[in-house]
């Protein structure tokens, strides 16, 4: 297996009045293409944090984070927009749809960030398709004309799952993905997550409920700003 | 761009898009409506002005007037940038009436109709002689009479729709004016009998209507010999108070009124050289007394305080435009920072900071774009009907905007000026775009993770 992601020595920190509150402190992690990896720790312990890190969406105050052997520091502006549209699918913690768009639209919102006006004219019969499978695998098919607030907690969290894969990503990193749901959902989403998974997709996903993490490749454990197992 | 198009499209769905566009709408309506009207107002007063008095004015700041007016005037019809000359007595007087307690003082205006028609727009004030202006002091139920022409507001009483009810003739009514004749030297002349009094009756033949309130509210014109003689300015050196002109069309007003000016002080020079006498002396000082300004300048004290007054309206609907754009500007920053979380959610999918910034400058622009119009459209449609809607206001609720027996305008301005609504256009839209550049600029810029946890924390 070859390396996908592989982060050194992280350190984040966030300004807490005159101190700073140290979040990060030297963290290191890789993940393999085609793993399955599972975070746990406490509230509070960074989990977030980290995984914001590793796709792009905040900068760590030290340290390094390389994707295919390549310090993401080094990309151009354009290039962490390509990186963030096509090669991870990031799921959020607390869902992140846009409220006006149906879930159809918010799951095809990558693919119409990838292509311009005219490239989705081409591009906009495969990519629906391709939206409305997500959504059916999602257990989501006759959902796809509602809007965000006429949907569950749950239902919100497998959209934005689907949202994620749109664009086909090799890593996806998800934030508690169960974290909102009862346990018989919750297993039912970590189901069509370790089919992706099967697939060949690679899987970060936080969590702090042991028995889902137990059903990843991997399990590490994030404490006082460090992986420690 | 289709990922412009798209969360534009996003952001239209939200009603506070429609708010925005009324609220830009709202501003602008108001701010055209307003600017259209005062600045209509203020042309029309000096517009009157300068109908009512000619291009430029020669006149004396005494009383006693100046003489060898008619050489001026001569002198000036030779000038192929003069177009008409009239000269003109000013004085005051006290106005009775035989038979009624009625008296006042009054300003006096001596002009020859045939002239002073040429110079400005007096025939156009009168009445009963508008098409025959040169017998504007010939009185139609007399002619033997002496006529005398007062402004319209000292006969009528202004109705409510601004108008004044003229009967078919004017009515015969005699008027006693009393005018305190001087020498040249400006003592008081003792007529005979050793009363310092002139007095002449004269008879009402027409009246004048120049808008212009303090005018016609208090003028009383007379034919100029008349008024010359009674003020003791005839005889052999007879004497005028002032030489109104008017300029060859399209002439600029500075440039002829400068052009006068030389031409006065060369002649004054002349006669105060030439003097050889004491009396001859005493008539070149009074040409001292002589200024020539353009009307702006002779009806300074009249326009200053109505441009002070537009001057202060431009200052108070200056910072109304200011408020309003502020407003504009508000709404936006607000309407576009409550959405940082999905600029966040944008930039996470892949959506560059200028695609993203581009999103909501479309958004910003459509709304301007669609509020200025619908402000100016309704503002235009407002202008067009203020004047029928101030009348079914007065007809149905008995209410106007301008109590016409108290303002003396006759429509309310509602000329459409496109230089303006092109600037109040302008503003509004750049108003809408700035308020949406800042703040979306702002949240596009931070990092993503930061943008998203607004709503957690
Ligand atoms: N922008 C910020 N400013 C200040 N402190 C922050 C900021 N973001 C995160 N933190 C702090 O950093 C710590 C880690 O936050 P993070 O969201 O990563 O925790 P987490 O492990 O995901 O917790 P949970 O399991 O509750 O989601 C928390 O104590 C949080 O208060
Ligand atoms: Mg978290």
């Amino acid at each position: 297996m070859s390396k996908l992601l592989n982060a050194n020595g992280i350190h984040k920190s966030y300004p807490m009045g005159q101190t700073k509150l140290k979040v990060l402190k030297g963290l290191s992690l890789s993940i393999e293409k085609g793993e399955f990896v599972a975070i746990i720790g406490s509230s509070g312990s960074g989990k977030s944090t980290l995984l914001h890190i590793l796709g792009a969406l905040d900068k760590c105050d030290k340290g390094m984070v390389e994707f295919k052997g390549r310090d993401i520091e080094t990309y151009s502006g354009a290039e962490f927009n390509r990186f963030r549209n096509l090669k991870v699918g990031f799921v959020f913690q607390f869902y992140h749809l846009l409220d006006e768009l149906t879930m159809l639209e918010n799951v095809l919102l990558p693919t119409m960030a990838r292509a311009g006006t005219f490239g989705w004219i081409s591009a906009r019969k495969p990519a629906k398709k391709r939206g409305i499978e997500l959504l059916d695998r999602m257990g989501l098919a006759d959902r796809i004309k509602h809007k965000p607030y006429q949907l569950s907690g749950g239902e919100r969290q497998r959209v934005a799952i689907a949202r994620a894969l749109m664009n086909d990503p090799e890593l996806l990193l998800a934030d508690e993905p169960t974290g909102n749901l009862d346990s018989a959902t919750g297993v039912g989403i970590l189901e069509a997550l370790e089919a992706f998974n099967k697939q060949g997709q690679t899987i970060v996903m936080v969590t702090h409920d042991d028995r889902i993490a137990a059903r990843a490749d991997r399990t590490v454990r994030l404490a006082d700003g460090k992986i420690v197992k | 761009m289709y990922k412009v198009i798209l969360p534009a499209r996003y952001l239209f769905k939200r009603r506070i898009a429609i708010l925005a566009i009324l609220a830009v709408a709202l501003c602008v309506f108001m701010v055209v409506v307003v600017m259209t009207v005062m600045r209509g107002l203020l042309q029309d007063f000096r517009e009157k002005n300068h109908n009512f008095f000619g291009d430029c004015i020669v006149s004396s700041q005494s009383l006693v007037g100046f003489t060898y007016y008619e050489d001026f005037i001569k002198q000036l019809e030779e000038q192929d940038f003069v177009e008409a000359v009239s000269p003109v007595i000013n004085a005051v007087g006290i106005m009775s009436m035989p038979g009624s307690d009625l008296n006042d003082a009054k300003t006096l205006t001596g002009i020859d109709p045939a002239r002073h028609i040429k110079v400005t727009n007096f025939a156009e004030t009168l009445h009963y002689r508008k098409s025959d202006p040169q017998k504007a002091f010939v009185p139609t139920y007399d002619p033997e009479k002496v006529g005398c022409v007062p402004g319209i507001d000292m006969v009528y009483l202004r109705n409510s729709s601004g108008g004044y009810s003229h009967g078919l003739e004017p009515m015969p009514i005699e008027l006693k004016i009393s005018c305190f004749p001087l020498t040249a030297r400006g003592n008081l002349l003792n007529s005979g009998m050793g009363s310092p009094v002139n007095t002449k009756n004269f008879f009402y033949s027409d009246d004048s209507h120049s808008g212009i309130v303090k005018i016609d509210s208090n003028t009383v014109y007379l034919p100029f010999g008349r008024l010359q003689s009674l003020c003791g300015m005839g005889g052999k050196n007879p004497r005028a108070s002032a030489i109104h002109i008017k300029f060859a069309k399209g002439f600029p007003v500075t440039n002829g009124t400068a052009k006068v000016t030389s031409l006065w002080k060369v002649f004054a020079k002349k006669y105060e050289t030439q003097a050889a006498t004491s009396s001859e002396q005493t008539y070149a000082t009074l040409m001292d007394n002589v200024v020539v300004e353009s009307w702006k300048g002779y009806r300074r004290s009249a326009i200053a305080p109505m441009e002070k007054e537009q001057a202060m309206m431009t200052l108070i609907f200056g910072m109304l435009g200011i408020i309003t754009v502020f407003i504009i500007l508000v709404v936006f920053y607000m309407m576009i920072s409550s959405r940082s979380k999905d600029i966040g959610i944008l930039k996470s999918v892949g959506i560059s900071t200028t695609s993203v910034v581009g999103i909501f400058i479309v958004f910003a622009g459509f709304i301007g774009c669609i509020g200025t119009a619908i402000g100016m459209s309704a503002g235009c449609a407002m202008l067009v009907r203020i004047n029928s809607i101030e009348d079914w206001l007065f007809d149905k609720y008995n209410w106007q905007l301008w109590d016409r027996s108290i303002y003396a305008i006759g429509d309310i301005p509602n000329k459409i000026e496109w230089q303006m609504l092109t600037i109040i256009g302008t503003c509004a839209v750049v108003a809408c775009l700035v308020g949406a550049i800042i703040p979306s600029y702002q949240a596009a810029r931070r990092e993503i993770a930061d943008t998203l946890r607004v709503d957690q924390l």
